[in-house]
């Protein structure tokens, strides 16, 4: 086994609220070795980006705390190192790339000081030097005219453009691993294609580990070698992207999969959504957690929480968080393109998320809410 | 040749790539020149601080009159063009007004400009301090801002002036240790908004140190609108010098200032209304400038104004 760049274990992520413990990240574990590219997939708080800013300890303290476990990032624990030290990691080892180029990007501050700063800061470069590599960096990441441009303040870019410029901050300092946190999010599909690709290129350039965090499978979907599925703060599954994607082992990647448009679709089925909302990370349900808006749910589920075991009838590295897919359940042999579930099931859920609906808006009003409209 | 000119203008057509970029202060600078108020009130401004600063020059050569030289047989001189001494006319004991005018501007814009500059150090360091440190700090600067701004201002001074002998140099400790309540103030609400900003963030991500996230990155967000806080507070100084002044409690005379010059004037106001009138445009002046300085570069600086 190759040394591992990154080993996290059982990482619990917690945020002391008024209402309670929010328990963001509830004991995630997973390694990356060098170079290696690994997908973070789930729909919005499901604890990726708190994943992310944990693996930096960037949890605004109060109120987040990282109350257990362990990050090894290149055989030294993170969690037990000092400030400094930490310091040290971030930028220089460990570098972020964040979802909106718009607001991560000083408004005051040129480019070329924004980029610089790092490079003095970790590789103890003086002005001209810094400059000098900034101008390099610029050109890397398909900036045109980057020398003209070096003086230029962020509100004069384009959004691609700033996030290229994200990048080149990221890259400045030849870390080991890139967190991309939803990279791609904040810009027009045209564009976030040309960003996806430079990533991909420059990570495989300079054997660069990253971390792309997305909600959306198309999107890791090209750029990634293993993908993890995120749901309700844990890991729900794990497998490479071309196993995950031709074999998925759990219900909720396979409700993930089905509301994604596509072009080589036969039938012509709508789009399905994924019936509610992730669960509330204060009071989680007891046994599964994404049991609640599981189509294919029986009791144990709603009793026992599975554990994150290897599945059958899949590769060796492939394991999913659900009695039904694991060794002896009655989803083994399920194809999810044809069974959608238990029809039963399903109605009961669409109750079950109009009553938490009208709760939320109109107390005691019998009328039924409108459908669920599809996605798009 | 023409051709291909266009075409390849046509092609590099990615705007702002060709042109040289526009920083906020050549931004700022090139609104600030359209605006003639701002500029004309800074001009007089230059002029009032540039006759000041030259008071004893002038005294010497053009006025031919010290500050202090008394005459009593020319008192209460009206304004005349004859002797040039006599241009804004004497006082009580024949000193020429218009020198001591010069004179007070020293120790009026002086006070005003330093003892803001001290009030600016101090406030968007403790500011910044307590809006980026937050909790136990904050709570310590806040209870210090309110209990200062909980005791009427001019009773502070009054008790302070009484206490020590106010010349120039402690009017401008006073002032400046005690006046910076507003501008931390504004300071640490900004640093509060700005530091849960995502490129504050994104700086801890490249390991800068709290310092340096302070001073490099949330200061220069602030600073444009600290300018036109400077502006407005060293107008206010100089009101509160004359203010003080005016009650006997800033600077004493024999030294001059627009303050006490007012008050000393004040007595005469029936038989000499030159005395009164002639600091009392200078302050009305110089406040006046500095609050249109103050508000034109808002106008050229707070980016919520901007036009593009």
């Amino acid at each position: 086994m190759a040394q591992q760049l990154l080993e996290v274990k059982d990482l619990k992520t917690q945020f002391f609220t008024r209402d309670g413990v929010v328990r963001a990240v509830d004991g995630v574990s997973f390694e990356l070795e060098a170079g290696e590219t690994l997908g973070l997939v789930g729909e919005s708080g499901c604890g990726k980006s708190v994943t992310a800013l944990s693996l930096m300890r960037l949890i605004p303290q109060p109120p987040g705390r990282i109350v257990q476990g362990s990050i090894i990032f290149d055989g030294q624990d993170v969690l037990k190192m000092d400030d400094d030290e930490v310091r040290g990691i971030r930028g220089n080892n460990i570098a972020m790339i964040f979802q909106d180029p718009m607001t991560s990007l000083n408004p005051v501050l040129t480019i070329s000081r924004q980029i610089s700063e790092a490079l003095e800061l970790h590789l103890k470069m003086d002005k001209s030097e810094a400059r000098k590599r900034t101008v390099e960096l610029l050109d890397l990441v398909g900036i045109p005219g980057a020398k003209k441009r070096l003086d230029g303040y962020p509100h004069q870019f384009s959004g691609g453009m700033r996030q290229r410029v994200m990048i080149a901050m990221a890259l400045s300092c030849n870390p080991k691993l890139i967190l991309a946190d939803e990279p791609t999010t904040a810009l027009d599909v045209t564009i976030q294609a040309q960003i996806l690709d430079l990533l991909k290129n420059l990570a495989r350039e300079f054997r660069t580990a990253f971390i792309l965090i997305t909600h959306d499978l198309g999107v890791v979907a090209g750029m990634t070698q293993r993908i993890h599925v995120m749901y309700g703060g844990k890991i729900v599954e794990k497998a490479d992207t071309t196993e995950l994607f031709a074999n998925p082992k759990m219900p909720y990647t396979w409700g993930l999969l089905r509301s994604i448009p596509r072009l080589d679709e036969k039938r012509k089925g709508k789009l399905l959504p994924i019936e509610g909302l992730p669960p509330d990370l204060i009071a989680p349900p007891p046994g599964c957690r994404f049991e609640p808006r599981c189509q294919y749910r029986r009791d144990v589920c709603k009793e026992k929480e599975p554990e994150l075991r290897h599945i059958p009838n899949a590769k060796p590295d492939h394991e999913a968080r659900c009695w039904g897919t694991q060794e002896g359940g009655w989803l083994v042999d399920t194809d999810w393109h044809r069974e959608i579930g238990d029809t039963r099931v399903i109605e009961e859920i669409k109750q079950e998320v109009a009553q938490v609906t009208l709760e939320g808006t109109a107390p005691g009003a019998g009328t039924p809410p409108p459908p669920p409209s599809p996605v798009n | 040749m023409a051709t291909t000119a266009a075409t390849a203008g046509r092609i590099a057509a990615t705007p702002g790539a060709a042109r040289a970029s526009r920083s906020l202060w050549s931004n700022a600078w090139w609104k600030l020149r359209r605006d003639r108020l701002t500029i004309g009130a800074f001009i007089l401004l230059t002029i009032f601080a540039l006759l000041a600063a030259a008071a004893p020059l002038l005294s010497e050569y053009v006025f031919h009159y010290r500050f202090a030289q008394q005459d009593l047989l020319h008192t209460y001189e009206k304004p005349q063009f004859d002797n040039l001494a006599y241009l804004l006319g004497t006082d009580e004991i024949g000193r020429s007004q218009v020198v001591r005018l010069l004179y007070g501007g020293q120790v009026s814009l002086g006070v005003g400009f330093v003892a803001a500059l001290v009030n600016l150090t101090v406030g968007i360091a403790v500011g910044l301090t307590a809006g980026y440190f937050r909790g136990v700090i904050d709570d310590g600067v806040t209870f210090v801002i309110t209990t200062l701004n909980g005791i009427p201002q001019i009773y502070l001074f009054l008790i302070i002036a009484a206490l020590w002998q106010p010349g120039p140099y402690v009017l401008i400790a006073i002032i400046g240790l005690l006046n910076w309540t507003g501008i931390t103030l504004y300071v640490r609400g900004q640093t509060f908004s700005l530091r849960e900003r995502e490129f504050i963030t994104a700086a801890h991500t490249i390991g800068a140190r709290d310092r340096r996230i302070m001073f490099r990155h949330i200061l220069p967000n602030v600073l444009p609108l600290i300018f036109v806080l400077a502006a407005i507070d060293v107008g206010a100084i100089i009101l509160l010098e004359s203010a003080l002044s005016f009650l006997g409690f800033g600077i004493l005379p024999p030294t001059p200032s627009w303050g006490n010059m007012l008050t000393n004037g004040a007595s005469y106001f029936v038989r000499a209304w030159w005395l009164v009138v002639s600091p009392g445009v200078m302050i009305f002046l110089t406040v006046l400038c500095l609050y249109l300085i103050g508000d034109g570069l808002r106008d050229a600086l707070d980016p919520r104004l901007k036009t593009h």
